[in-house]
């Protein structure tokens, strides 16, 4: 049993961890969210819409973005924004627009022409995550989407994250860095397929007297 | 639409950017087809052979000259006795005496048959074989023409020892066999490949996130390999046609229809690989051992199907391969229509169908 009855509401414009060990349940629990698998019993309702019946709307309003990158690495910068904004029916005049605002605001326009599998980890990085939004969807969802990544570099993705919560869109993000918990709105803790906590990051402290999350997590984990 | 169209768009980048998966479409069918072209011509061109006319009349020296101006044989010596023939055939150059026997012309005239022997040096089985039938083959051609009312014309005592193999009169059925082979390796290893890679890469799970259909994801994959399967097909055709002189004597669309229909079959089997592979090697290890092989040995394609065992032949039914070959020699070679290979035509919409129906239930749309 991988999840065991969960039961939680995330808010609009918030930043949701879903924090737990390897093994803990929280793949199984964000692919069931993004329908990528079925739950075997209960309500699910994702960006509003009912997981069983109304599939084809959630999947216009997430955003997904795995561990790993999901960037096509043989395809240049811009074929893969094309690629994505085609299977999300995005027009290509609009497409052009958002496109050259992004590189710009990325600072990579001069890499538009190159194959993503040239770029820095961290350019990939960011670029698959403004990959996964580019069809501002109502939620997003990121399993561990700053593994094997160096602390500067996830500082600044987790900027983007800040600036996409910012414009209203609701970041589900999984992660085993306790450091990254801090900068959620909200945590949620599993273990063994349960939520053991879930609470703001200062309160949980509070509650388990610890003075970072890291302790937190290590007095609910065992 | 959009959608699909933005999908395949990007299926062809990986196609056309990949030197790899460039040399399989189109390197080594060109190769392969030139390849078994030209070990197959070399085995019935200038094939050295001795004469042992006991007669030296009319028939037998026009015989003699219909042999020589086949372009498959060249002269090497013409014997005394009896005993030279096992002299020559140590030294090794020649593969084939042809013995007439005395009294040839009259023997036929009066009798309605006259002996010919045919020996072959059968140190390399294949080329006795093809030898003898060569030569039998344009002798009972020459006499039927010269006598057309009698019924059998000629004795023909081969000193080889050998079933007669139909299959190896025609030096045309490599393009059958090539095509069968290629389509099957572009079709569904390359399938299979493509859709294991984008499940390893994780790309796979951002594509089912997505609003596209399992449909649409399935369509997409496998467009891009249908219109260069038939570009492949096309070309083989073609080089057969040019290069090696294979006619086509049945209608081209029926062939054209009937190789989209193998095609298809095999791009299902692509798809039912890649639901049961994990990743790239087991797809490629799968599709080798489980198509390519089978395909080679147990089509007919070389080894033909007649002289296998038992248990082997029964196995060759299950083997697409065989059918599609059947009906591309009918259409080719023979310039057979649709009447003639309407049997084999639907054991393979049949199998087409159901591997459509098992890939659809195994393709995981939702990944577990």
């Amino acid at each position: 049993m991988a999840n065991d009855h969960l039961t939680f509401d995330v808010h609009k414009g918030e930043i949701f961890g879903f924090l737990g060990a390897n093994g803990a349940g929280k793949t199984t629990a964000i692919r069931i969210l993004c329908g990528l698998s079925s739950p075997t019993s209960g309500d699910v309702n994702v960006a509003g819409f009912d997981i069983y019946r109304e599939t084809e709307k959630i999947k216009k309003n997430i955003g997904y973005m795995s561990q790993k990158f999901s960037l096509y690495e043989d395809l240049t910068v811009s074929e893969n924004i094309q690629l994505y904004a085609g299977i999300y029916g995005i027009s290509a005049k609009k497409r052009k627009e958002k496109e050259a605002e992004l590189l710009k605001k990325l600072g990579m326009g001069e890499a538009r022409g190159k194959l993503i599998a040239g770029l820095p980890l961290g350019w990939k990085q960011k670029l698959a995550f403004s990959v996964a939004i580019f069809h501002d969807p109502k939620i997003v969802f990121l399993d561990e989407p700053t593994g094997g990544v160096d602390p500067v570099t996830r500082r600044k993705f987790w900027d983007l994250i800040y600036e996409a919560a910012n414009n209203g869109i609701t970041v589900f993000v999984t992660t085993h860095y306790m450091d990254e918990a801090e900068y959620c709105d909200r945590v949620s803790i599993m273990d063994a397929g349960k939520i053991e906590a879930l609470d703001t990051p200062a309160k949980l402290k509070e509650k388990y007297q610890a003075s970072n999350m890291d302790e937190v997590f290590l007095q609910i984990a065992r | 639409m959009t959608q699909l169209l933005s999908f395949i768009k990007k299926e062809f980048f990986h196609i056309f950017r990949d030197p790899r998966t460039m040399l399989i479409l189109f390197g080594i069918p060109i190769a392969q087809l030139l390849i078994f072209g030209t070990v197959i011509k070399s085995e019935i061109r200038d094939v050295h052979i001795a004469i042992y006319d006991q007669s030296k009349d009319v028939t037998t020296q026009e015989i003699t000259n219909k042999l020589l101006s086949s372009g498959y044989f060249i002269l090497d010596k013409n014997l005394e006795n009896t005993n030279d023939i096992d002299a020559i055939f140590r030294k090794g150059k020649v593969k084939e005496v042809v013995v007439f026997g005395s009294n040839f012309s009259e023997k036929l005239t009066k009798e309605g048959k006259a002996d010919v022997q045919l020996i072959a040096d059968a140190s390399d089985p294949n080329t006795a074989r093809l030898v003898v039938s060569y030569t039998s083959g344009i002798i009972n051609d020459y006499v039927k023409k010269m006598h057309p009312n009698l019924e059998m014309p000629l004795q023909i005592q081969s000193e080889v020892r050998m079933y007669f193999n139909e299959e190896m009169k025609s030096a045309y059925m490599f393009v059958p066999g090539v095509m069968a082979l290629i389509l099957m390796l572009i079709s569904a290893m390359m399938t299979s490949i493509s859709i294991t890679r984008e499940k390893e890469l994780g790309t796979m799970e951002i594509l089912l996130v997505s609003p596209l259909k399992p449909g649409q994801i399935i369509i997409g994959k496998v467009l891009p390999y249908l219109l260069l399967s038939i570009a492949n097909a096309f070309v083989i055709v073609l080089i057969g046609n040019l290069v090696f002189g294979v006619p086509i004597s049945g209608s081209f669309i029926l062939l054209m229809l009937e190789t989209i229909l193998f095609i298809m079959m095999a791009l299902c089997l692509g798809i039912l690989i890649s639901t049961a592979a994990k990743n790239q090697m087991t797809a490629m290890f799968i599709s080798m051992v489980g198509l390519m092989l089978p395909t080679i040995i147990l089509s007919g394609f070389i080894f033909p199907i007649k002289n296998m065992p038992e248990v082997l032949q029964w196995l060759s039914h299950i083997m697409p391969a065989r059918y599609f070959i059947t009906i591309v020699r009918g259409i080719m070679l023979k310039g057979v229509g649709i009447l003639f290979v309407w049997k084999e035509t639907l054991i393979l919409i049949g199998m087409t169908l159901f591997f459509i129906v098992l890939s659809v239930k195994k393709f995981k749309i939702r990944l577990e």
